[in-house]
């Protein structure tokens, strides 16, 4: 295989088979370095080297709404210089997985098939089915894989399972797929050993760490939420009959406002972290006891709510052990042991429970507030 | 780490059941193990009902609700109707990336 100056592969008619054609240098991605020519046209060539800005994306991705459009135009694409009989690796087209794909290819000679999955990572795109059978035969045909490599297999990441059945694409393409392992890590070991997976390759792990890194993506959207919980909390405590009194509403809803926020971390940050050691198996009940015992010891710790009045230690005692379990319950999204049938079960269980113990809550404040102002 | 015991809707049909192996391949859980020549399942608390083993099943021998075992993809469903999935784009859908 020659290597081609980008220049003359550009602007060339049948242009290049990875991304739909850049109009000029400018437009092609930092980490192309050239083109690799095929029988069915030139292929660009990626590094295997990420850059800090690569990084630093990738930070973004974890913390905002960055991801969303974080993508890489589908397509084939070649790592080293890989030839008729290289491998195949597919991948989803969401930026980050396939930078983590390409940082592990250092050294290998493959090639690079990027289905169009909107952005979306291998695993989530495999559930939605756009990393599936339907797009991986369209995408094999379009870039004409029968030319370029004379093998007919092809590695799918374990992940991708759930859209991809091998069976059809075998009967649609020709192609077989062999499943890889769950990790792009191990790819090159697993490519060395001929094509075999270890047992603990095809297994999902769900390390604390993995934990940690999916936390920012439960606490940020929760943050804002925060933001009108704070702003309700003291125009509430600061009305009074003879309108809003700015001194009241810090006294009394600063408390509430610290006990959201301890309720908040304890649900979407504490609850996801202590998983394994927290007792019972449902997210709801593990949320609550984590939120109801940092509660307890804020309580205990600064004594700042009027410790006297019933009123209001109810409303604490109910409302923020709710609020912790209902986001441990949607951590369930980030996990890669929870079932769908599972988690419908306990929505139904806690729903209810989470709007009548916010109900009764409000009622209570109600009240509190009406004994304020003497009226009852 | 396990999920709820025993609400998997996963199911072996063992009559289809060829023993060709994919359904272990796949499964991400190591839920089956071959017995007799047939996948059996080992653990059913472990499956996340991903729908793997199902898709790769050439001969229709599994069945599983698929789907995704995730709250607020299932609530967004459940207010706007629609299959509940991953809800990686847009604001609107409450998501929280599952990504
Ligand atoms: S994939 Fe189907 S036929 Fe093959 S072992 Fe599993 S259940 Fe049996
Ligand atoms: S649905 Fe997924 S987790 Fe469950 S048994 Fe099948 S492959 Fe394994």
């Amino acid at each position: 295989m020659t290597r081609l100056k980008l220049k003359s592969t550009v602007g060339q008619k049948n242009g290049p088979l990875s991304p739909c054609c850049p109009a000029s240098k400018q437009d092609l991605p930092a980490w192309v370095y050239g083109a690799v020519t095929t029988p069915a046209g030139p292929v660009l060539k990626v590094s295997t080297g990420l850059t800090g800005k690569d990084y630093w994306e990738h930070f973004k991705c974890r913390t905002t709404s960055f991801r969303n459009n974080y993508t890489v135009n589908p397509g084939l694409y070649a790592v080293g210089d890989p030839d008729k009989n290289s491998d195949v690796l597919v991948s989803s087209n969401y930026k980050y997985s396939f930078d983590i794909l390409r940082r592990e290819l250092n050294g290998l000679n493959v090639w690079v098939l990027v289905l169009d999955t909107k952005g979306i990572n291998v695993w989530c795109a495999a559930g939605k089915g756009t990393f599936g059978t339907n797009e991986l035969i369209g995408r094999i045909a379009r870039v004409r894989l029968k030319e370029i490599v004379d093998h007919r297999r092809l590695i799918v990441p374990q992940l991708g399972a759930p859209g991809v059945s091998a069976y059809k694409v075998k009967q649609a393409a020709g192609f077989h797929v062999l499943f890889g392992p769950v990790l792009a890590k191990d790819l090159p070991a697993y490519i060395a050993a001929g094509h075999k997976a270890t047992e603990s390759m095809r297994k999902i792990g769900f390390s604390i760490l993995d934990r940690l890194v999916l936390t920012p993506l439960e606490l940020s959207p929760v943050m804002k939420k925060f933001i009108l919980f704070t702003i309700f909390v003291f125009a509430v405590f600061g009305l009074t009959p003879s309108g809003i009194i700015f001194r009241d509403a810090i006294s009394g809803g600063l408390p509430f406002v610290l006990l959201g926020f301890v309720s908040v971390i304890a649900g979407a940050l504490l609850t996801p972290l202590l998983l394994p050691v927290i007792p019972f198996r449902s997210f709801a009940i593990k949320g609550w006891l984590v939120g109801l015992l940092s509660v307890y010891v804020s309580m205990k710790l600064f004594p700042m709510l009027d410790q006297q009045n019933i009123l209001l230690i109810i409303i604490v005692y109910l409302f923020f052990p709710l609020v912790s379990s209902y986001l441990a319950l949607l951590f369930t999204g980030s996990t890669t042991f929870t079932g769908m049938t599972g988690v419908k079960k306990e929505l139904g269980i806690s729903v209810p429970l989470y709007l009548g113990g916010t109900a009764i809550s409000l009622i209570i404040l109600v009240i509190y507030k009406l004994g304020e102002w003497r009226i009852i | 780490m396990k999920y709820l015991s025993n609400v998997v809707s996963l199911k072996i049909i063992p009559e289809l059941c060829v023993g060709c192996g994919t359904c272990l391949e796949v499964c991400p859980h190591k839920v089956f193990e071959m017995r007799d020549g047939k996948a059996a399942i080992l653990d059913r608390d472990r499956c996340m009902e991903c729908g793997a083993c199902a898709g790769n099943c050439a001969f229709g021998a599994i069945e599983v609700d698929k789907g995704v075992g995730c709250a607020s993809a299932i609530i967004h469903s459940l207010i706007y109707g629609g299959e509940p999935v991953c809800g990686c784009e847009g604001d609107s859908s409450g998501n929280k990336g599952c990504c």
